[in-house]
């Protein structure tokens, strides 16, 4: 690893979305705008303070996933990547460089998602506004690290479509947003402890309503860092400088 | 004892279920510039991505600049243009220039250096999705050309170029290798052929030839590239038992 590869990998990557105003209004305005639809749609029926949390989890978690794996998969297409691993870059330079870039805007999304949620839509927040803020980003990150290793597994743009239904649904239908994740039957609540987006919400809502301590969702926080950093490491993996 | 920038002793390559080179072997020496020819299909891409390290399922020898192909410290030291333009459409040429400079560690002013050698001063702050395909192609190669690399590995940089363009970058080719550089170039144009030190002829994943443009006139009684290059082949068509003065390279290796 090499930090001016790595800086630069993201420097680039910024530079391209720079270029891409659509890409940008996506990423920063559309997880604010899905979360005020959920809003409206349930005004007056207090659902929006139950599952409102979730969503500051769900959408950036999705749209970084999406916009991340596809960008990736793009690079390995295009002939990119067969490049850049043909010069002095490491895989880690590469993939760093990408979740830096991808984070530093999941920092900002997650800030206009968070606040639009609390200050607009009036989502009440009973503990810490900050480390809610610290769940939503290092969400958004799992979604680009997650994304990044999806494209790993992906050979065409259709593909990467499929892994949406494929790995992303299953997280949000056991993620505990339709039903807390307690009153789901065993098998179901124990294959849903080992998905990582289970623990993003599980800790969005303790923050939201105030009912653990700081540890409980510190702990949260770490195992989503894991699984980030499991991401990471697996999709340096698969990336091969010879191809066949 | 002579330099060698490459050699390669019974190369064999799968791609897929097919064996794609069928036991090559050849040397080339530093600072040679080298034209790499060849029907569609026959290798010359497998080839040059066995040189630079980058295609799976490889069996013989590959030394390149003292060192096996694919080495990390052969990273710094190699351009490899590949045959579809590999660079950023959504960046400007500059941006592109500029990233892989900073992946080198060249200095900057190298950016400019490049930029303009491959005449894309006027292009510089153009998208590179909207350039036209020969520039985007010489944004390609542009990039190869940071850090002046001891071996560049071009393949098909001069496609769909005016002749003039074709000219000034085949002098470019001749500056660089002048200078010291060994180049690769593959080619399907065969009035660039006679702008090489050497020609190796790949036909079905074996080399036919592999001399100077004017042996390889002589050799076949002809008069131009394209009549030598159709001699050839049609006489490797016809099969060994062809008297066609095929042995002559003495490399090619038995079916
Ligand atoms: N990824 C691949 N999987 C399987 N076979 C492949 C693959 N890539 C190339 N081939 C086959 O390998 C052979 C050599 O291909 P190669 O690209 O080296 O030819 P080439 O001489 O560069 O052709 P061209 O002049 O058209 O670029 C061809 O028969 C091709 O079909
Ligand atoms: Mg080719």
């Amino acid at each position: 690893m090499n930090l001016r590869r790595t800086l630069a990998t993201a420097r680039r990557v910024l530079t391209q979305i720079h270029h891409d105003p659509r890409t940008i209004g996506l990423l920063l305005i559309v997880p604010s705008l899905l979360i005020g639809l959920m809003a409206w749609l349930f005004s007056d029926t207090g659902v929006f303070d139950l599952v409102g949390p979730a969503m500051i989890a769900l959408f950036p978690f999705i749209i970084m996933f999406l916009i991340t794996s596809i960008t990736t998969l793009r690079e390995r297409q295009g002939g990119t990547l067969e490049r850049l691993l043909a010069l002095p870059t490491g895989k880690l330079d590469f993939i760093l460089g990408y979740t830096l870039a991808f984070g530093l805007l999941a920092i900002v999304q997650s800030s206009i998602a968070v606040g639009f949620a609390v200050w607009v839509c009036g989502l009440e927040i009973e503990g810490s506004m900050w480390l809610l803020l610290a769940v939503a980003i290092a969400d958004a990150v799992l979604g680009t690290a997650l994304g990044l290793l999806a494209s790993a597994f992906a050979q065409t743009e259709f593909q990467v479509i499929q892994f949406m239904p494929a790995l992303v649904f299953p997280q949000i239908l056991l993620g505990g947003v339709f039903l807390a994740r307690e009153d789901m039957p065993d098998v179901l609540h124990a294959i849903s402890d080992w998905l990582p987006l289970s623990h993003a919400i599980d800790a969005l809502n303790a923050v939201a309503r105030d009912s653990e301590d700081a540890g409980y969702v510190g702990t949260k926080l770490l195992i989503i860092g894991a699984f980030i950093v499991g991401a990471i490491v697996l999709g340096s993996i698969t990336l091969r400088r010879r191809t066949p | 004892m002579v330099n060698y920038a490459i050699q390669v002793d019974n190369l064999r390559v799968r791609r897929g279920r097919n064996e794609v080179l069928h036991g090559l072997g050849f040397e080339v020496p530093r600072g040679a510039l080298v034209g790499l020819l060849g029907p569609s299909g026959s290798g010359k891409t497998t080839l040059m991505r066995s040189i630079v390290g980058v295609q799976r399922e490889v069996s013989g020898k590959i030394t390149v600049l003292g060192h096996p192909a694919g080495s990390a410290k052969l990273r710094h030291r190699i351009g490899y243009v590949t045959q579809a333009p590999s660079v950023y459409l959504d960046l400007t040429v500059r941006e592109n220039i500029r990233y892989f400079a900073s992946i080198l560690g060249v200095v900057r002013g190298d950016v400019e250096r490049v930029i303009h050698a491959t005449g894309l001063d006027a292009q510089a702050d153009q998208l590179v999705g909207s350039l036209s395909g020969g520039q985007l192609s010489r944004a390609s190669l542009a990039a190869a050309l940071l850090g002046t690399p001891e071996l560049l590995v071009l393949d098909e940089p001069t496609v769909g170029l005016d002749p003039v363009l074709r000219f000034e970058l085949w002098n470019l080719f001749r500056e660089l290798s002048a200078a010291g550089t060994t180049l690769l170039v593959s080619s399907h144009v065969m009035d660039e052929a006679t702008r090489c030190d050497r020609l190796l002829l790949v036909h079905d994943g074996d080399i036919l030839a592999d001399e100077t443009p004017t042996g390889l006139l002589e050799r076949t009684a002809t008069t131009d590239a394209d009549d030598a290059f159709l001699a050839l082949i049609k006489a490797a068509d016809r099969g060994a038992a062809d008297t066609h003065p095929d042995a002559g390279t003495g490399r090619k290796e038995a079916p």
